[in-house]
């Protein structure tokens, strides 16, 4: 059971991207990018990481998808819902990308990869917070100035000739 | 249980498929989703070598800043789009390459 479902999350994931990619109403695209980014969370239910299953849905679907759609509705005169957008060189692009991917597959099949095995922890979100504030410090201080730098060049960028 | 072949596998397609979304699409908010693609692979790969590795957190503290890392990049491309916009009237990013117009 377990089993049907975690390929089920990634034949979801793995599909609705090639739907992101492939299609041809802008709309239509970040909807599936919606449902990628589900399948993603799901994902990460799976690898026992329930805290960033968490932030991947706050974070992505609540924020930066909402901000994607905002932007497709600021960039185009809506008339309907089907705003087109064409795609270039698909031939071209389809080879390096399908090249790409042999490339990475053969890698990773044969990389002698050193697994141990570990225990379900009951939770990760303990852990998480202890790190954050002992051995990651520095980078999770910088990161927090990374942001505020972005929201408030975000915003000064946003605002036009006032 | 399904090993680490198979999530490498699964996001080593996401990766593939945002490449060819950033190479194909002309409209910038498309380039971005394809972005958010390969992003989201990476972050697939953090978590799944965390587990992996014995459930080291160190993975997921990576991934956390990634998510960080890609909303602040998608805030202020769009900031950016959304001035480009202004300014010439369209987002296709061949017509929106030169440095002033």
């Amino acid at each position: 059971m377990t089993e049907f479902v975690f390929w089920f999350v990634a034949a979801l994931t793995i599909m609705s991207a090639a739907f992101v990619v492939l299609n041809n109403q802008l709309i239509y695209s970040a909807v599936a990018l919606l449902f990628t980014l589900f399948g993603i969370a799901g994902l990460y239910v799976f690898l026992w990481a329930d805290f960033i299953a968490g932030i991947q849905i706050l974070v992505y679907v609540g924020g930066i998808l909402v901000l994607v759609i905002f932007g497709i509705m600021l960039t185009n005169k809506i008339r309907s819902v089907r705003i087109s957008h064409k795609s270039i060189q698909q031939g071209v692009g389809g080879v390096i990308a399908f090249w790409f991917f042999i490339f990475l597959f053969i890698a990773l099949s044969k990389a002698p990869w050193a697994a141990s095995a570990a225990v379900e922890p009951s939770g990760t979100v303990r852990e998480i917070g202890i790190l954050l504030l002992t051995d990651f410090l520095l980078p999770f201080e910088i990161i927090s100035v990374l942001l505020l730098g972005a929201l408030i060049g975000a915003a000064v960028l946003s605002r036009g000739e006032a | 249980m399904h090993s680490l072949d198979s999530y490498l596998f699964i996001s080593a397609m996401l990766f593939c498929l945002g490449i060819f979304g950033v190479i194909t699409r002309r409209n910038a908010i498309a380039v971005l989703m394809g972005v958010e693609l390969i992003l989201n692979a990476a972050n697939i790969n953090f978590v799944a070598f965390s587990k992996f590795n014995g459930m080291n957190l160190d993975g997921h503290i990576f991934g956390l800043l990634v998510i960080v890392l890609a909303a602040a990049e998608a805030a202020v491309a769009l900031a950016i789009i959304i001035n480009i916009y202004n300014n010439m009237n369209t987002i296709n990013v061949d017509d929106a390459a030169g440095l002033k117009q």
